[in-house]
């Protein structure tokens, strides 16, 4: 299969290419022919050229090739660009060594070489310009959003010491020592200068991030190694393009006229612009926090006030000739805590997912550009001495700048960063699209040499991308560096590490010193008493608390497990888990009368704690595992309603909000909840009866596989809840109405046929305890199981749905976890009378005798 | 450095130093911060220690205050808690907080990690059973959240049961029905806290420098 697709794609992408070639060339020409048609009129705007030049009856269709060229140009190539992205993550077993980055690379020179074929001449390349305005800011935007906030500064004067001085020091000693091997007579005759070998050392500084995170990304080194490589690349892209703006300058004022008074203001550019341009993006994030506060009212553009923002702050320093790097990077990271906090739930996941979009998609169209660029004969400029010597430096010089400054860093930490992490961080200075870019808007008048120092940092970023991504991986397994497991943490590890600071704090102020930790207190305590006030909404302050998110989180996953799982064993089977929860489902319509959209998920954050509370009140703590179990089990029910609600009426809700651009709620009538209500009823009281028939609660076998001890105190405990159960004289005028209520529930899912069977015997109090039923065990496995541990519902599981008959069994769904077995026993023979049946039964009893 | 009142002998100095790992330095220092809480006298007492101003506002202050008087960590064999402690025992339970030396051999750091999660391990553990109970994980959370503000004592409870189920289904695996989760052991809070990485992060700075003069 995965050959075939493989195939198919190439065959899709070098299609489209030829399109692209064709329609280019058709540019050409067509250009041509316009250029001869002005000089001959003399007069044409471009839009009168082709058409309506000599019109003799009106065209049906016309060819307007120019009124679309340069988007549809742009859209292709966005096109083409990831369409390589997908190709080279199809490929598994070539992406398992090769980096992605460097495949990308790879397939722009493919591509550049089918252009420059039909061309004759590369007509697409990474121009500064759009690289810089438009590729660029989402990714660096991207980055900072992202950054992990506390890591960052926890080690952020380390990341300073390494963007700033080790930047300055690549850039100086790179400039330097090819000035003095240029002197020595090492690269023949060129027309260049020491401060055009300094700009150019500095262009060559920066550690580009886009690289530098395409490649750690992929190795998962330990968190603090990342974040110095990272951190770094970030923020000396900042300090390079400051260098590189301060060198150009000197280069253009020209040797002589540079004195001390000069270099200080240079300094001086330096700083001003490296600071006020993270100034500058502080306040748009302050900006952008502020606006947060507001913009829940339109709520489906709330998401892109923040890539409006951050690009605006990205500009706003260019305007200024603030670095605009820096500037967008310090938007993101402050920004993320207070928007997080008060959007909407559903607009984080937009801006989340839309900043991944722009940024990963302009991130591969950097790589792949970086590939096309090089297939071009007018750049290439070979000159051995200057190449090879450029690369040698930048080697050497980054391994030297990053053991020296840990070394004296490592003077100053408690844990030291190891040779082992000093030698990878080195070897991912990886060069990237910054530098190109850079040395692409490179002013040819002043700089004669401008093409070789291209084709030099060309080189040095293929070499530093390709070979070094290439090598980076099979170095760390190598080298043993401590890697990260990227598993989440544990709720218990996060409560640990939240106790772990206060304790930390607490020896400060004991044994009596000044120390980070102090300092991080005394700047949380600062920010929950004003920062906050100021910049989060009043109810987004409650939910900030980062543990209590946690909880949030786990709740959620929790929820969406269930429902998952529930939904493949059956629609409607999960609702009613639990006739403990039947006050608090009356506590919840009555919610949802009230305030609609209570179920939603933004609500649950806040809500998720009453019903808990109302548990925990009723049901006296027994033991930590009923408690637990009560409390998880309402939270799920809970979402579980509300999941319910939205995907039963989903073929009837899509077509009503799809049309409203400006409402995008999912809009539920009252009609909905009170069906929902009356089924679940139903449903559970349907269960009750078979409780009240008083065929034995075989309650004790039901040793589920699951990971909750006490399940069957638990169990025991609904049973006696139920026969309290005040519907108790319904139940046979609703159980008539099964059937139909049967045939709802086979209408709900597309596969709730197969669903319903293995609901059938599932007496599964809460399916998310229950990964491994997750799929349909192979009968062999099944067999070996069912004696050790259970499972009713592995015993129909063996049976895969075949004949339509199954719909029956949706009838007797067992919907209620209390009386599953019992109730099958006395109601399936009844219901299904086929012989099919009868491996099942057996099995059941083995279940229900253990 | 002449403003301690008792200058115990050098020697002594140097046999703490032997037993705590400390530097000479750090522990006239220390010594320097002892008497500045306890005013000189020779014992220090729980009240001594709340009336630091930054401690006072630590949510879990009754924890940690707890834990200097707790004879478990004196490493000396003993139970329970006293009232007063000793410059000794106040360098003791200092030293947990001491950051390890550069080169150590694997288990040399397994023991550390030993040793400063048995700390932990003891804060969460008030009753000395062994195993940190559902109520005393719950007691520590609802202290560690009741500054927090907005978030109730009932939220501090679920939080607190809900980790302690995560606990109970990691390390007991599948437990049969009839089994209940008594509470964490000690292995137990190894194994789960064992990507805490504990032996680099449980660590503060000891200067070399005096900065008593600053904090109150």
């Amino acid at each position: 299969m995965a050959p075939y697709s493989q195939l198919s794609f190439l065959l899709t992408v070098l299609l489209i290419f030829g399109a692209l070639c064709v329609t280019s060339k058709v540019q050409i020409q067509s250009s041509s022919e316009r250029q001869s048609a002005s000089s001959n009129t003399g007069s044409t705007g471009e839009s009168t050229s082709n058409s309506s030049a000599s019109i003799t009856t009106v065209p049906i269709v016309t060819w307007k090739w120019h009124h679309v060229e340069t988007p549809y140009l742009v859209a292709l190539w966005i096109l083409v660009c990831w369409l390589c992205k997908l190709m080279a993550q199809l490929n598994s077993k070539l992406k398992s060594f090769f980096p992605e980055s460097a495949l990308l690379i790879i397939s722009g020179f493919i591509l550049g070489g089918i252009v420059w074929g039909a061309d004759k001449a590369q007509t697409f390349k990474l121009v500064p310009r759009n690289f810089f305005y438009f590729l660029l800011p989402q990714i660096i935007l991207d980055t900072g959003y992202f950054m992990p906030n506390k890591l960052f500064f926890s080690n952020l004067g380390a990341i300073l010491v390494h963007a700033v001085i080790g930047t300055c020091w690549n850039a100086a000693a790179v400039g330097i020592s090819l000035w003095g091997c240029y002197l020595g007579g090492a690269m023949g005759n060129l027309q260049i200068g020491l401060l055009q070998f300094l700009l150019f050392g500095s262009l060559l500084a920066a550690v580009d991030p886009v690289a530098v995170i395409a490649v750690f990304e992929e190795v998962h080194v330990n968190e603090v190694l990342f974040i110095w490589v990272f951190g770094e690349s970030l923020l000396n892209d900042g300090v390079t393009v400051v260098l590189y703006n301060v060198f150009d300058a000197f280069v253009s004022l020209g040797g002589e006229k540079i004195n001390a008074g000069e270099i200080i203001k240079g300094i001086v550019s330096f700083f001003v612009v490296a600071f006020g341009g993270s100034l500058i993006g502080v306040v748009f994030a302050i900006l952008i926090s502020l606006l947060t506060k507001y913009t829940g009212k339109v709520q489906i553009i709330e998401a892109g006030f923040i890539f409006v923002l951050g690009y605006l702050s990205y500009l706003t320093a260019e305007m200024l000739s603030l670095s605009a790097i820096l500037s967008v990077t310090f938007c993101g990271v402050c920004c993320q805590k207070y928007v997080n906090a008060n959007m909407d739930e559903k607009s984080v996941t937009a801006v989340r997912y839309a900043m991944k979009v722009f940024a990963n998609g302009s991130e591969t169209m950097i790589f792949v550009f970086l590939g096309v660029t090089a297939i071009d004969t007018d750049i290439w400029v070979w000159n051995t001495g200057f190449i090879l010597l450029t690369l040698l430096f930048v080697l050497v010089y980054r391994f030297m700048g990053v053991f020296f400054l840990t070394w004296i860093l490592n003077r100053y930490r408690l844990v030291p960063i190891e040779l082992i992490d000093q030698i990878v961080m080195s070897f991912g200075g990886l060069r990237g699209a910054v530098a190109y870019g850079l040395a692409a808007s490179l002013d040819e008048t002043r700089i004669k040499e401008k093409n070789l120092m291209i084709t030099t940092t060309l080189i040095v970023v293929y070499f530093t991308v390709i070979l070094q991504g290439l090598t980076m991986k099979p170095l760390v397994k190598w080298l043993k560096v401590k890697r990260v497991s990227p598993t989440e943490l544990k709720l218990i590890e996060k409560v640990n590490n939240r106790a772990f600071e206060h304790i930390l704090a607490a020896m400060e102020d004991i044994s009596g010193r000044i120390g980070d930790n102090w300092w991080t207190r005394g700047w949380k305590r600062f920010e929950d008493t004003y920062i906050t006030w100021f910049l989060m909404k009043p109810e987004a302050r409650k939910n900030r608390d980062y543990l209590f998110s946690i909880f949030h989180k786990l709740n959620l996953e929790d929820a969406i497990n269930y429902v998952t799982e529930a939904e493949k064993r059956g629609s409607l089977a999960f609702l009613n888990q639990t006739d403990g929860t039947i006050v608090n489902f009356e506590k919840k319509l009555r919610f949802s009368g009230v305030m609609p959209d209570i179920m939603s998920e933004l609500d649950f954050g806040n809500n998720n704690v009453q019903p808990t509370s109302v548990i925990q009140d009723t049901v006296p703590s027994v033991s930590l595992n009923i408690h637990e179990h009560e409390m998880k089990r309402m939270n799920e029910d809970f979402n579980a309603h509300h999941l319910l609600q939205q995907h039963l009426y989903r073929s009837r809700k899509n077509h009503r909000h799809k049309y409203s651009r400006s409402n995008f709620s999912i809009n539920q009538s009252e009609d909905e909840v009170q069906e929902i209500f009356q089924r679940t009823m139903r449903s559970r009281l349907e269960s009750f009866k078979s409780a009240k028939m008083g065929v034995t609660p075989a309650k004790k076998i039901t040793k589920h596989p699951k990971k909750d001890p006490n399940h069957k105190m638990s169990n025991g405990k609904t049973t006696d809840k139920s026969k309290k159960h005040p519907y108790g004289d319904e139940d046979f005028e609703f159980s008539e109405a099964d059937s139909a209520y049967s045939g709802d529930g086979g209408a709900t899912g597309g596969s709730s046929q197969r669903r319903g069977t293995y609901t059938m015997g599932a007496g599964v109090e809460n399916p998310a305890f229950m990964p491994e039923m997750d799929t349909p065990p192979p009968p062999w496995v099944t067999e070996a199981e069912a004696d050790t541990s259970v499972a009713p519902s592995q015993g129909a599981q063996r049976y895969l749905p075949w004949s339509p008959r199954n719909l029956h069994r949706l009838a007797p769904l067992r919907i209620s976890d209390r009386s599953t077995d019992s109730f099958l026993m006395a109601d399936a023979p009844a219901t299904e009378e086929s012989s099919e049946e009868s491996p099942q039964q057996p099995s059941q009893r083995d279940g229900t005798h253990m | 450095m002449g403003a301690f009142h008792s200058v115990p002998e050098d020697h002594e100095y140097h046999l703490l130093a032997k037993k705590t790992g400390f530097s000479l330095e750090q522990i006239v220092i220390l010594h320097n911060r002892f008497n500045q809480l306890s005013h000189n006298s020779d014992v220090l007492r729980r009240e001594d220690l709340r009336k630091i101003p930054d401690l006072a506002c630590n949510p879990i202050q009754s924890q940690i205050v707890e834990a200097f008087f707790d004879e478990r960590n004196f490493k000396k064999g003993g139970e329970g808690s006293v009232q007063e402690i000793g410059f000794e025992e106040f360098l003791t339970v200092m030293s947990y907080f001491r950051p390890p030396e550069t080169h150590l051999t694997a288990e040399q750091k397994e023991e550390i990690r030993r040793t400063k999660m048995r700390f932990l391990f003891n804060m969460h553990d008030t009753d000395n059973d062994g195993t940190i109970t559902l109520e005393e994980y719950r007691h520590v959370v609802e202290e560690l959240l009741s500054r927090s503000g907005s978030l109730g004592k009932e939220t501090a409870k679920s939080i607190a049961d809900a980790a302690m189920l995560e606990v109970a289904s990691i390390s007991m695996g599948r437990m049969g029905p009839d089994e209940f989760y008594a509470g964490i052991t000690f292995d137990h809070f190894l194994k789960i806290l064992k990507e805490l990485e504990i032996e680099t992060r449980m660590n503060i700075h000891f200067l070399n420098m005096d900065t008593t003069f600053f904090c109150k």
